[in-house]
């Protein structure tokens, strides 16, 4: 098959109501439960061994119009949260068994109860992540804390979840993983092979999906890739940072694109990628993957990590896939994000990298400015 | 109309207080000694920096300083220059302008930090602005981690409070290096005597706001006590202040004296207050005769009120208790709603007034649900008004007196029906 049709797959997937892009494998798996997770990161891994289907939940998108849980959520909170929680008030989350939320921000925190308050029928769980990962106790926590997690987990399913079925849950997604990340090092190398826009919606159609399916799609369309034969254009090479959660528009990410930047490197769908190297598989599996999240995952804002300065691991990013410059793109209201817009823009000036700070929202449909505006920053590079 | 004419020696003695831990900060700051601790306010471990004697220095409490006396917004303004956003949390923006501009307050000079100390307890901005304050001035951190309480019995797992006291023994480690002398244990002990203590005071002052009328402000006054509680607790004169607070308080109930001449509504209150409008703001309510018999936002830094009080025999772990379960920003918003029920339920509250500020979302992001669980499943009349606790922009008083009078009308009316 051709990796456009391959892509197209994937579009139709993650244009879906909920409930239609679970239909397949709610036949397949009659007494299977859904647990959906809301960004950033969460361990699926727990949830698949127990043979529950975890699904990522980024909010509505533009396809919704937020009517109910704006009486909830005031103007100055991020839209995701507003949108998740209107999923639920229009019936769109009753394809979900339960939700899992994390410590990621206060309104998540915050979203957490007022879904627990609001659908007493959802299995709700709130997974707290270490935020002192300079102290050795962390890995310790961590482990406890996954093992809460796996015994509410065998609540909801009455199945014992056993280090044989974490472990085939730890290859399934490192597999799933190490496709992903040839999908970012094409367009690192290539980046003409491989939209940004197109790679998203094949990361994308993952949070649906079981992880073997997951890699099965890559595979597919990483064997379509290999036919593709496209001359390079003349773009400045870019990294996005800041849209670790809410997820920018599909065509926002076009608009940066045709406004004349190859996207090497971006912050999207972190929970997907979290983990920069495959976990373990051999000794202790939630050992694994909980020195694995304090040792071997990837910056973001909402992670907290003393061990180096908040904007190093942008720097190395973009040193290392040899970006021209960084579009910050934040996710409007988004406080982490904005705040450490204030240190990366002290660090990049500093390094001398250019950037550009835009903010969005998944709602947004209008894209005319936002082009404008890194078309003209584009052209203050390319002729500076 | 009824004007508060309570001041009280409560009001002047706190000023005499807060007057000189100021003035050691200055001192601090002047002299370089002192090893100033840079803390947070909910549910802070200041036990522990006592014990080594670190000067505890508060951000929080700077920037509402600053916003009482309307000095916020230059600052904040400053932080915007350097690329902060107009949405992120104002007490951050006016602490970080204030450190830009060399830490001179009106109210003193802020010694710079030996120690960054972020006890993280539920908001996600305390983590941020401490890492960027830690960026800024180089001094060391530490960050205590506390798992947010989580599970549906709202307590603290065994696991948490053992995770939480190991990371104690490591930030004893490092005041150790800093401050070059060991933790003196029975030092330790008499300060976590004097908190337990200060918590009896604290949690009787705090239920004298049950009689009618009500002998003080659980909210505007509540305020004044706020100040000795996290900035003295575990200091004797810190302890002596709650002694002088409550014996006043329980004459003004024997009194039967109020903060007004009349008590026509008793509220609950939630949410902190507008700093910069802090007077406009009690005067609208004020007006209408209505006191505050209970407020969440007192209980930011601790719930003594529902029975913690910190242990010298188990110095560590009360430590850890009073970080994980008995503080309100590190519980859920379930939690939040029964005790807010449980204040109009016992404290004879005829209406609850939702203050949402935009700085700070882990309070209010959410509060409309909040609006809806009291006012359509429980009944309980509720408004919600929106400003900011900092940032004088978002404050429009026109709007505001709109709001809370049309709410008082219809409220005064519900009481005449029903008489």
């Amino acid at each position: 098959m051709s990796v456009e049709g391959t892509i197209e797959r994937a579009r139709a997937l993650v244009d879906a109501p909920l409930d239609r892009a679970l239909e397949p494998w709610r036949l397949a798996n009659p007494e299977g439960k859904v647990v959906g997770w809301f960004p950033v990161y969460s361990p699926l891994e727990l949830a698949h061994a127990g043979g529950i289907l975890p699904v990522g939940v980024m909010g509505g998108g533009n396809q919704i119009e937020i009517a109910h849980a704006d009486s909830r959520f005031q103007s100055f909170v991020c839209s995701i949260v507003k949108s998740t929680l209107e999923l639920g008030l229009t019936g769109r989350l009753k394809a979900l068994d339960g939700m899992v939320f994390h410590s990621i921000c206060d309104p998540a925190k915050n979203l957490a109860s007022v879904v627990r308050r609001n659908f007493p029928e959802l299995w709700v769980e709130f997974v707290h992540f270490p935020q002192n990962l300079t102290s050795p106790l962390a890995e310790d926590y961590l482990v406890a804390e996954y093992r809460r997690i796996l015994d509410r987990l065998t609540d909801l399913t009455g199945r014992r979840v056993g280090d044989e079925d974490l472990r085939r849950s730890l290859a399934a997604y490192n597999a799933s993983r190490a496709r992903i990340r040839r999908l970012y090092e094409i367009r690192r190398e290539s980046p003409q092979l491989l939209s940004a826009t197109e790679s998203y919606l094949l990361v994308r159609a993952g949070i649906l999906m079981p992880p073997e399916e997951h890699a099965a799609l890559l595979d597919e369309a990483l064997d379509g890739l290999s036919g593709r034969d496209v001359k390079p254009k003349d773009r400045i090479r870019v990294v996005i940072e800041g849209s670790f959660c809410e997820q920018p528009p599909l065509e926002l990410l076009q608009s940066i694109e045709e406004a004349g930047c190859d996207i090497l490197d971006d912050d999207l769908l972190l929970g997907v990628r979290w983990f920069l190297r495959d976990v373990p598989i051999d000794g202790d599996p939630l050992r694994a993957l909980a020195r694995s999240y304090i040792d071997g995952s990837v910056h973001s804002s909402v992670k907290h990590d003393l061990r180096r300065t908040k904007a190093q691991p942008l720097l190395d990013k973009a040193r290392g896939g040899r970006a021209h410059a960084v579009v910050v793109l934040a996710a409007k209201f988004c406080e982490p994000a904005l705040f450490d817009y204030a240190l990366y823009r002290k660090a990049l000036d500093e390094a001398g990298i250019p950037h550009v700070f835009l903010e969005f929202e998944e709602k947004m449909w209008i894209f005319d400015k936002v082009r404008t505006e890194v078309e003209t920053f584009v052209e203050s590079m390319l002729f500076d | 109309m009824s004007t508060v004419r309570y001041q009280g020696r409560m009001h002047e003695f706190q000023k005499e207080l807060m007057g000189r831990y100021y003035a050691e900060l200055t001192r601090g700051a002047e002299t370089g000694q002192g090893h100033a601790a840079w803390m947070l306010i909910s549910g802070n471990p200041v036990e522990l920096v006592r014990a080594f004697d670190m000067l505890p220095v508060y951000p929080e409490v700077n920037a509402l300083q600053l916003g009482v006396r309307r000095q916020s917004l230059p600052l904040i303004q400053k932080a915007e220059e350097l690329g902060y956003s107009i949405d992120n949390c104002a007490y951050v923006k006016a602490d970080i302008g204030l450190f830009f501009s060399g830490l001179k307050a009106p109210f003193a000079t802020i010694p710079r930090p030996e120690l960054i100390l972020c006890n993280y307890v539920g908001c996600g901005v305390y983590l941020q602005w401490f890492e960027h304050l830690a960026e800024y001035t180089g001094a060391p951190i530490f960050n205590l981690d506390i798992p947010t309480v989580r599970g549906p019995s709202g307590r603290a797992r065994p696991d948490d409070v053992r995770y939480v006291v190991g990371q104690l023994e490591e930030l004893i480690a490092l005041c150790e290096r800093i401050t070059g002398k060991p933790l003196d244990q029975a030092k330790l002990r008499q300060i976590l005597q004097w908190s337990k203590e200060t918590g009896d005071l604290w949690a009787e002052i705090k239920s004298l706001t049950k009689f009618v009328p009500s002998p003080f402000d659980a909210y505007f006054d509540a305020v004044t006590l706020m100040g000795p509680l996290y900035c003295l607790r575990g200091t004797e004169d810190g302890l002596t202040f709650f002694r002088e607070a409550r014996s006043e308080l329980a004459e003004r109930v024997r009194q039967g004296l109020g903060p007004l001449p009349d008590e026509r509504f008793r509220i609950v209150m939630e949410g902190p207050p507008p700093w910069p409008y802090l007077r406009i703001f009690r005067d609208l309510f004020t007006k209408w005769g209505a006191v505050a018999v209970a407020s969440t936002y007192s209980t930011v830094g601790g719930l003594w009120e529902f029975g913690f009080r910190h242990d010298p025999d188990r110095p560590l772990e009360s430590i850890a208790e009073h970080m994980l379960e008995y503080n309100l920003t590190n519980r859920s918003f379930h939690q939040r709603y029964q005790q807010i029920r449980q204040y109009v339920e016992e404290w004879g509250a005829d209406a609850l007034v939702i203050h949402s500020v935009k700085s700070c979302r882990l309070f209010s992001a959410g509060q409309g649900d909040m609006r809806e669980y009291f006012s359509k499943e429980l009944g309980v009349p509720t408004l919600l008004i929106e400003s900011d606790l900092e940032d004088p922009r978002y404050f429009s008083e026109a709007q505001m007196r709109n709001r809370i009078d049309a709410f008082f009308e219809a409220l005064e009316h519900r009481k005449l029906v029903k008489a």
